[in-house]
């Protein structure tokens, strides 16, 4: 298949392989942003291919893992409303908040709906004038112009019964904010593809010449990754500190600019709150004041909420790299994808399911 | 005696509420059947945990299965509700290695159905049972109150007697054994997906669905009792189906991913969901764990039948990590291949 095969071939990938352990010399440690890099390194085997000096950890680049835990209760909150449609992308519907879930919620005879776009559920406002339609707006910039587009419509066509509940975030800021903790451990960084798609590159070269780090834009299958990785190594052993683009086949240095006109026209960048993590100041967007009536938060007034996360989760250390999910104790015995204590246990994209899923001899350990 | 002691075995505290994971076919549904169903039902043809019970009556060995459907929508590209219900339980019946003898169909309808789709449901049944030379013959009809049902709820059980030479059992896969599969996977579950959400591709995805017992009965024609295990990977797909026998046999399983046959449409579908082909459901599909000397043979006999022309051979029985799978990736990694926890739900990004 093409754009596939030509990216998962063996010889091409023993080849890079060769290369890398060829190249190091030292121990590096390097982080990928994106939990879909995450998901494709451990389902290819990759991480068990590198040299042992490589060390690979997961960043927080799962938009279901840093999703504030406030946000999902009253995400459940609003869902249990019976005048309510609640949409939402399938991966939101298991994560759990304070007591239960959105799948809770509708086998509890909620209407909660999974869409593949928030353009789906524009549609289902227009087709259910009777119901207010909501759509759980969460992600990094990759899906900002699908529901700036999605508002954007929806004010076109006048409608009064369609919300988002926005948790956006902002890749950028969450890089500066794990390479200006005293206890990072990343030297270098895999930028995650689909957000450059959206974004370009050029936001990441302060952060490189400040922070004196390597940042490879890259892609998600395998030999994407495994050039990523030599690039990055290449940096790292030759001394440099730079912005390079692994993927060029889908981003250019400034991005798709007409994407970005859009997300600027709907949103504003806003101070928000990571799960896990805490607040880091102007890392989301928010709809902008001229949209103010497509926003979930303010259309039903839920009050305050109270939530409790799980003493055990060390989900805000595995997101910020500085522990692999094995070393937590709760790892595949209090939480496991049944019954998750955190949301990187819960994503097919959080760290901790793939441990699980595809590593199950480091369940137990 | 009651017993008045008895409390609920699933805890109450973890899931008060039935989830549609319960009915995924993964660790949730594997939960119910361990947990609540066999030790409440305990008996020995039940505790072989197989796709149907063999009892042994007056010196022949009878097959006898049961599955219910509920797929929505009722009609999709490559079948119906109706042909679903005659294929799966023929299936159910040919993985015990048996010949179906007669089937039962037992119909709940919704009030507000129209007829004229109950009619093409039941002339499908009809074409389906003719087709594979079973008779349907006994049956129930009940209509529950509009809004009760999704239109139409098939259950279907069938009998069927199991050849001398038929010896298959989830238990038998042996270290060394060779695993093989009729043809490419995730027909079904990515068919119905399509359409039930709306999604459009460029090529037209069909259900797989198709009865199994013939091709069935040649393989055990050919390799008899050297056929070890026979398993159709309904929902959670062949991951599920492999990881059940690898913890019944106590065996660990190896599989190759650049082997499993899966065509480029359903690739590119499971692609852009974000779905592993390997936990979706298949309808006309089925493995085969066979010993090693007669796998070639199977593999020709697999090829030269219409329903098995992309046979492929697909991974081994291993000694080593006994009740796990592995599957060596494309690009020559190894990772585990887990039983599915809840459903696949297509991810964000």
């Amino acid at each position: 298949m093409k754009y596939i095969d030509e990216y998962r071939n063996e010889a091409d990938a023993q080849k890079v392989l060769a290369v890398i352990r060829r190249t190091v010399t030292r121990p590096w440690t390097i982080m990928e942003i994106c939990g879909g890099q995450t998901h494709n390194l451990i389902k290819f085997g990759i991480d068990r291919l590198l040299p042992e000096q490589i060390t690979l950890v997961h960043g927080p680049g799962c938009p279901v893992c840093v999703t504030p835990l406030e946000l999902i209760d009253k995400a459940m909150a609003i869902a249990r409303r019976p005048d309510v449609i609640f949409t939402s992308f399938g991966d939101m519907l298991r994560v759990p908040g304070s007591r239960d879930d959105l799948l809770s919620v509708k086998a509890r005879g909620g209407d909660v709906r999974m869409v593949y776009s928030p353009l789906d559920a524009v549609k289902l406002a227009q087709k259910h004038p009777d119901k207010q339609v909501v759509f759980f707006a969460v992600g990094f910039e990759t899906t900002a112009p699908g529901n700036a587009m999605a508002v954007w419509q929806a004010k076109q066509l006048g409608l009064q019964n369609f919300s988002i509940l926005c948790s956006h975030v902002l890749v950028p800021p969450a890089m500066e904010a794990i390479l200006s903790s005293p206890m990072n451990r990343v030297q270098g960084f895999l930028a995650a593809g689909h957000v450059c798609t959206v974004m370009g590159y050029w936001e990441y070269e302060p952060i490189a010449a400040k922070y004196r780090v390597p940042i490879v834009v890259t892609g998600f299958e395998p030999l994407d990754l495994l050039q990523g990785i030599l690039m990055t190594v290449q940096q790292l052993e030759g001394g440099r500190a730079q912005v390079e683009n692994q993927y060029t086949r889908a981003v250019r240095r400034e991005g798709n600019v007409a994407a970005q006109k859009l997300i600027a026209q709907v949103f504003e960048v806003t101070d928000r709150k990571w799960r896990g993590i805490g607040e880091i100041p102007r890392s989301g967007y928010r709809l902008r004041d001229e949209f103010a009536a497509f926003d979930a938060e303010k259309r039903f007034d839920i009050g305050a909420l109270s939530v409790q996360e799980s003493p055990l989760c060390i989900a805000g250390e595995i997101l910020q790299g500085l522990k692999k999910p094995p070393a937590c104790v709760a790892f595949g015995k209090a939480c496991t994808p049944e019954h998750p204590l955190g949301a990187p246990m819960v994503s097919p994209e959080g760290a901790c399911a793939a441990y699980f899923q595809y590593h199950s001899e480091t369940v137990g350990q | 005696m009651i017993d008045l002691s008895a409390t609920c075995p699933i805890p109450i505290s973890d899931y008060p509420h039935i989830t549609l994971a319960h009915g995924g076919g993964g660790r949730l549904t594997q939960m119910l059947i361990e947990q609540m169903f066999v030790p409440a039902f305990a008996n020995a043809a039940l505790e072989t945990l197989h796709d149907g019970a063999i009892l042994d009556v007056s010196g022949a060995r009878l097959a006898f299965s049961t599955d219910s459907f509920v797929v929505h929508p009722i009609f999709f590209p490559g079948g119906d509700i109706g042909s679903l219900a005659v294929h799966g339980t023929v299936n159910d019946l040919a993985m015990c290695g048996a010949r179906p003898l007669a089937l039962s169909s037992a119909l709940i309808l919704e009030e507000g159905l129209p007829m004229s789709d109950l009619w093409r449901i039941v002339q499908s049944m009809q074409n389906a049972a003719r087709a594979v030379g079973v008779p349907i013959v006994t049956g129930d009809t009940k209509v529950v109150d509009r809004g009760k049902g999704d239109g139409v709820f098939i259950n279907t059980a069938g009998i069927g007697i199991i050849p001398a030479h038929a010896r298959v059992a989830p238990t038998r896969a042996q270290v060394g054994d060779v695993i093989l599969i009729n043809g490419a996977i995730a027909e079904h579950g990515i068919a119905i997906m399509s359409v039930r959400e709306g999604l459009e591709f460029e090529t037209q995805l069909r259900s797989d669905s198709a009865p199994l017992h013939d091709i069935v009965a040649r393989v055990l024609d050919v390799a008899g009792e050297h056929v070890h295990v026979l398993r159709d990977p309904t929902r959670g797909g062949v991951a599920s189906v492999l990881n059940e026998i690898a913890a019944q046999a106590r065996v660990g399983i190896r599989l190759n991913e650049a082997q499993i046959p899966l065509a480029d449409a359903v690739r590119g579908a499971c692609e852009i969901l974000g779905f592993d082909p390997l936990y979706v459901a298949n309808e006309g599909k089925f493995i085969a764990i066979v010993a090693r000397e007669v796998a070639e043979q199977v593999l020709a006999t697999l090829r030269a039948h219409p329903l098995g022309r992309d046979a492929a051979i697909i991974g081994e029985v291993v000694a080593e990590h006994p009740g796990k799978v592995y599957l060596r990736s494309r690009i020559g990694g190894l990772r585990v291949v887990d039983m599915l926890s809840g459903e696949q739900l297509p991810r964000i990004c």
